[in-house]
């Protein structure tokens, strides 16, 4: 054997094991659903294949529609308020100041809590007797105290809220290294010319901040595409079904009616609904960001 | 280059908006039952130990955290035992197919995660792996995996090539190259995949829910997510829970910030 062979032979052995396990327990069960997808099986049924009739039943489901749209309310609101606040939040702790890491690390904290507790914790936050929320508006007027997750505007408010306290500071940081990669002398002139914080954040900033915001737009959008646990924590997709979200309604047809055909066509429309969204930013972004690499 | 007044007033929003809310947790779990049940709460707590004692003791609260070591530890460790040689090799030697191989990782860690799970169960029941804490760990490595090769990569990229030459033409495989010459190089790298990957499957809800249905296996947030009193909600107990569920990770934070910042940050830019 000659050693281009064995250090051909030794480069795969090391990618294998990781590429097996991606591919047994992602790729594969993947593929699966979608397999699944064109099937029938509800317990104590035969399993079917009916082609795209769940597609067909999906595309005529009221509480699937209103399951999408809630959950596209949900990304896009949460998602800009996060980019927002994110942006702040960068934009501060970018700055040098004494005590910065203690800054940063406090920042981290909400991003670190596990999301199961950040619900809890609102959710008590929230709550309509004992709940911080009610007494820092209402103080001693019990009578006026508000029943916030009984609410189907306010339950929606809430678990918005819990994601952008919870994920604000992850697109900081993203945000937080394209500020890094801008050079300090592309202030300079500005400065001299006399232009205010303001209009430097806003004509020089900005505009080189475009490709980590779109980033963290990506990765903001794919993840409250995926929103579970504060559902399931905070309201169980209601009042009604104010916040039942598409990876909730999924979840109850697929585990707790055990309706394995249907639920995993909502599944697969998420995953479809995701991907198309990635490759629409990765062309418009990502062409954009391979024009810049040059320079 | 802020207004000292605007960067002041900043910081102080950023930091008591982080930490406030969860504050109000942790005195929540040093009070008394009589003071989390009053109507306008009490802020300030007696400092009370009543709800971690129940909560360890009423709730079995350490079989969860046993079970969440041993779950986020294995991850860790397999995690990056398998993650380490498929960086170094993506990284540095040659192998066809390299941009589709992370292009394809990438395309994982964007999978929703109801389109995997139905399959995975499948596939745990006939491997015999509901209910155990190596068929929880297996999903747990493929979902982290993509995030520490990515980190990973971008770590054995920046070092340099001249080391590994030297030890090649002193006669080193290139396992040896690996493991004697570019891992004590990369160990920040592998420290940070190492926290990354640590807190994402201390934190993971979805699969431990659907796979851990025995109460004596199941993870701290599962055990959150369904604490459930006879008669009412046991906040105390749950505020309880919480915080030690949290600490390790406030700790790792405080210790890590750095880290953590960059590893965050290599995958999403720089990549």
């Amino acid at each position: 054997m000659t050693q281009a062979t064995r250090n051909r032979i030794t480069s795969w052995l090391m990618v294998v094991p990781a590429l097996t396990i991606v591919a047994v327990f992602s790729f594969y069960p993947a593929i699966d659903s979608f397999l699944l997808s064109l099937y029938s099986e509800f317990p104590g049924a035969e399993r079917s294949f009916i082609g795209l009739g769940n597609y067909a039943e999906l595309f005529q489901d009221p509480v699937a529609h209103q399951a999408f749209i809630v959950t596209l309310d949900f990304v896009l609101l949460s998602t800009i308020l996060e980019l927002l606040l994110g942006t702040g939040i960068a934009l501060v702790i970018h700055e040098r100041f004494k005590g910065r890491g203690w800054v940063r690390a406090a920042v981290l904290i909400p991003w670190a809590i596990p999301t199961v507790v950040a619900a809890q914790m609102w959710r008590f936050l929230l709550n309509d007797q004992y709940g911080a929320v009610n007494a820092i508006l209402f103080g001693n007027q019990v009578d006026a105290y508000v029943p916030w997750l009984a609410d189907p505007w306010m339950a929606f408010g809430a678990i918005v809220l819990a994601d952008v306290w919870k994920t604000s500071s992850f697109a900081g940081l993203l945000i937080l290294a394209g500020l890094q990669v801008i050079p300090d002398e592309t202030y300079d002139a500005a400065r001299i010319d006399g232009a205010t914080a303001w209009q430097r954040f806003w004509h020089i900033t900005l505009p080189l901040l475009k490709p980590a915001l779109l980033t963290a737009l990506l990765f903001r959008t794919i993840d409250a595409f995926r929103v579970f646990d504060l559902v399931f924590v905070m309201t169980q997709g209601g009042p009604g079904d104010a916040t039942q979200v598409i990876q909730f309604y999924g979840y109850k047809t697929l585990f707790t009616e055990g309706r394995v055909g249907y639920g995993t066509t909502i599944s697969v429309t998420v995953f479809v609904a995701i991907a198309i969204l990635s490759l629409f930013y990765v062309r418009t972004v990502g062409s954009k960001l391979l024009q810049r690499e040059p320079a | 280059m802020m207004h000292r007044p605007v960067l002041l007033g900043g910081i102080l929003l950023a930091v008591l908006g982080s930490l406030c809310p969860f504050l109000w947790f942790i005195l929540t779990s040093f009070k008394s039952q009589i003071q989390v049940e009053a109507i306008p709460p009490t802020w300030w707590p007696d400092g009370s130990l009543v709800f971690y004692a129940s909560a360890l003791f009423e709730h079995q609260l350490l079989h969860y955290v046993r079970n969440s070591v041993t779950v986020a530890g294995g991850t860790t460790v397999i995690a990056l035992v398998v993650a380490t040689p498929a960086a170094y090799a993506l990284a540095r030697l040659r192998l066809p197919g390299k941009t589709w191989i992370l292009g394809g990782l990438l395309c994982v860690a964007m999978f929703p995660p109801i389109v995997i799970a139905g399959p995975v169960w499948q596939i745990l029941e006939r491997l015999g792996g509901l209910n155990t804490h190596w068929g929880l760990v297996l999903p747990y490595v493929s979902l982290t995996l993509p995030l520490a090769v990515w980190i990973l990569t971008t770590f054995f990229h920046e070092l340099p090539v001249e080391l590994e030459e030297a030890a090649r033409i002193d006669g080193c495989t290139t396992w040896q190259a690996l493991y004697k010459i570019m891992l004590p190089l990369a160990a920040p790298g592998l420290f940070t995949a190492a926290i990354l990957t640590f807190i994402c499957a201390w934190n993971e809800f979805f699969f431990a829910l659907l796979i851990l249905t025995d109460p004596e296996r199941q993870t701290l947030p599962v055990g959150i997510a369904l604490f459930q009193g006879e008669f009412i909600m046991p906040w105390g107990e749950i505020a309880a829970a919480s915080v030690i569920a949290t600490l390790p990770l406030i700790i790792l934070v405080l210790l890590f910030q750095r880290g953590i910042i960059n590893g965050l940050s290599a995958g999403a830019v720089k990549g």
